[in-house]
């Protein structure tokens, strides 16, 4: 079993390369949903309520085909003059005079006024099949609008011959092989008022236009489309100074180049904490926090750092104008004037109630393609949520980042988070989308309201888990380490005092070192001094004992002398040397 | 283009005062768009000779244009259907659309005759 997606992808290859030859209308992003323009030769029928830019479609196909595809066009206009069409469409920069100078194109206004006509008997619409014929062949039109052929209903009474002469008109620009839009009237429970979609039924384009919270949005949808794939949703399209643009999602995709390089966030610790490198190039950074948290304050970092890398920024702001960031920036120490001098950095500051969702959506797009800026900050994304509905938001944010990410842009989007909400939730539910996540935090204690930053996510970065407590400064933004104690986390001033506690504890722990220390040593002498007095006691005992031996051995010999002394007095003995000796010497020994 | 008069006509109309009267018109001048010989066209030009002759007693002219011939004439009467007659004077400008057979209503679309209330069906 294979999954559906990739069945309808290889459908769509086949039908491309193989089949049904295809129109490209020339219009921003209809050529994509319809994968590769309207059926050639076939009349496409586009219908919409009044004032939906069905006709204005129909211009810009006929337009764009003049000018880009070097494909005549001709409008068969039922509603309005040549001239009214001119002046309608001049705002968006078609110059409808020159094209019709150039043979480029032609407008045939067609008007019928039933009061002044009479019905007398059988007739057909021969003139209109003329007269087309004879416009289409004097420039050699390829492309055809008839805008809107309904009035024709109006204006005749005969409906059978009517129905039957549209059904020949439609075979007719059928055999002449001409790609045509047919506009219609939205009817109320059918696509058209007076059911064209009887006849047209290759491809139907159904323009809408709806007010959501007094924001309008159009929305473009292709019902369906003959022989070929298309996509089915509803796509949200603008009428802009340049025509329309329809914005289809390209997020099914997920098709992205990735970068393995890294760029810095501007703050060092932060860098650290990212695993040392900073946020990979291309991702896209989810930056979220309650407010006054100091998100917008982190950006700048990001954006400082990346314009003296000599890099282009364009930062979208949808709260603070261009002067009032860089005056509060210059407040950290941050400089962005500088780089606005230089061209490297480019304001975008709009409230986001000035137009809808896809209007912004757009600007967004169009200032990324002509500044072509490698990173860009959308200050704060909620702030479009004022523009538009939470899904509407999303589906925009999704887009707006898919968009970024096939051009390796680094977004970095701050979100402000309601106080009362989950922290770890953005209002319009994005975690999702985002490669990476910084949360900004308030930390409350000891009546003080600090900073705490975290990383909640970073896809492919081995990064920090810790909490730091960070610190607008005069000199930027610093990160501390958070106080982790037996008291708990401690933040600011307790922070502070608990260090300082610390280093005092410190202090008084070094010194009872040194005391002990130093009594140790006074110890030591004491013994030494002791063992000294010891010594030289010993030493004079042992004196006094060698000169008591020493007399007694003198006594002893004084004896000894005496004696003998005293027996040769008494002539006791024979003499000295000889026997005597000997008893003396034994009896020495047994003492 | 082709010029069929069925009756010289006797000068220009100097009289070009909108009015309906026909007795005030010096000349009546239609014109009949067709596209080539078609069943339809050869029908409307004999309905319309037989009308002008019976009510116009001579003071008409016709103008006969071949769009398949004269395809740029179409938008200036900004024709659509054929055939098509086109009363040019005496103004304001009226058309007639199909093949004239219903003799009543090109009396009523010619102003030759009051509008009725009730239209045949």
């Amino acid at each position: 079993m294979r999954s559906p997606k990739p069945e309808t992808k290889t459908k769509t290859t086949k039908i491309i390369s193989g089949g049904l030859p295809k129109c490209l209308t020339g219009i921003h992003g209809l050529d994509e949903i319809t994968l590769g323009g309207l059926p050639r030769g076939r009349p496409t029928l586009v219908c919409g309520g009044a004032g939906c830019g069905k006709t204005l479609l129909g211009m810009e196909f006929l337009v764009r085909g003049a000018t880009e595809f070097d494909e005549p066009g001709v409008c068969l206009s039922f509603e309005e003059t040549a001239d009214e069409l001119a002046s309608n469409v001049a705002s968006l920069g078609f110059d409808l005079p020159d094209l019709i100078k150039r043979k480029k194109l032609a407008i045939d206004h067609i008007y019928l006024e039933r009061s002044l006509i009479e019905e007398t008997g059988e007739y057909d619409l021969e003139a209109l099949f003329v007269r087309l014929g004879h416009a289409v062949d004097s420039i050699g039109a390829k492309r055809v609008l008839l805008d809107s052929v309904e009035a024709l209903f109006a204006g005749l009474e005969n409906q059978a011959v009517l129905r039957a002469e549209l059904r020949r008109l439609f075979r007719w620009l059928k055999d002449r092989n001409l790609t045509t839009i047919v506009t219609g009237e939205r009817g109320q429970n059918t696509l058209t008022r007076h059911g064209l979609e009887e006849y047209l039924s290759d491809c139907v384009i159904l323009l809408d236009h709806r007010v959501t919270e007094t924001v309008l949005t159009r929305r473009m949808r292709v019902v369906k489309y003959r022989g070929s794939t298309h996509g089915m949703n509803e796509y949200p399209f603008l009428i802009e100074s340049d025509g329309i643009s329809v914005l289809p999602v390209t997020s099914s995709d997920l098709k992205y180049g990735v970068s393995n390089d890294r760029i810095s966030t501007g703050v060092p610790a932060l860098d650290t904490m990212f695993g040392g490198d900073g946020y990979f190039r291309g991702s896209s950074i989810l930056v979220s926090g309650t407010s006054g948290t100091g998100k917008t304050s982190l950006t700048a970092h990001f954006v400082n750092a990346a314009c003296a890398r000599g890099e282009k920024c364009a930062f979208f702001s949808f709260e603070e104008s261009a002067d009032q960031i860089m005056r509060n920036m210059r407040s950290i120490g941050i400089d962005l004037k500088r780089w606005v001098d230089k061209g490297l950095l480019y304001f975008h500051s709009v409230r986001p109630t000035t137009f809808g969702l896809e209007m912004h959506l757009v600007k967004i797009h169009k200032i990324i393609k002509e500044f072509g800026p490698s990173i860009v900050v959308v200050d704060p994304v909620t702030g479009l949520l004022h523009a538009g509905t939470t899904f509407e938001t999303r589906s925009i944010l999704l887009r707006l980042i898919d968009f970024l990410k096939g051009k390796q842009i680094t977004a970095v989007m701050t979100t402000l988070t309601s106080g009362s909400n989950v922290q770890e939730q953005t209002e319009v539910d994005m975690s999702s989308l985002v490669d990476a996540w910084l949360l900004l935090r308030d930390i409350e204690s000891g009546g003080e309201r600090n900073r705490g930053i975290y990383i909640l996510k970073a896809r492919g970065v081995a990064h920090s888990n810790q909490i730091r407590e960070f610190l607008l400064t005069r000199h930027g933004i610093e990160l501390r380490e958070i106080y982790l104690g037996e008291a708990g986390m401690l933040t600011g001033s307790a922070r502070v005092t608990q260090e300082a506690k610390d280093a005092s504890a410190a202090l008084l722990s070094r010194q009872e070192i040194e005391r002990k220390q130093l009594l140790l040593e006074r110890k030591r002498k004491a013994l030494d001094a002791q063992i000294a007095a010891l010594q030289l006691d010993l030493e004079t005992e042992e004196q006094e004992s060698r000169q008591l031996i020493a007399q007694e051995k003198l006594k002893v010999a004084n004896w000894e002398q005496d004696r003998e002394a005293m027996a040769t007095s008494r002539y006791a003995s024979k003499g000295p040397h000889e026997g005597n000796g000997r008893s003396t010497s034994a009896r020495e020994g047994r003492r | 283009m082709k010029e069929m008069a069925g009756v010289p006509a006797p000068g220009k109309a100097e009289d070009k005062m909108p009015t309906t009267s026909k007795r005030a018109i010096k000349t009546w001048e239609l014109r009949l768009y067709v596209a080539g010989q078609t069943a339809k066209s050869l029908q409307a030009f004999a309905n319309l000779k037989r009308i002008c002759e019976e009510h116009l007693s001579g003071e008409y002219r016709i103008e006969i244009v071949d769009l398949l011939q004269n395809p740029q004439l179409a938008a200036g009467d900004q024709i659509l259907a054929l055939p098509t007659l086109v009363r040019k004077l005496p103004e304001p400008v009226r058309k007639i659309i199909g093949d004239l057979s219903n003799t009543e209503r090109v009396l009523v679309g010619l102003d030759l005759q009051p509008r009725q209330l009730g239209r045949e069906s």
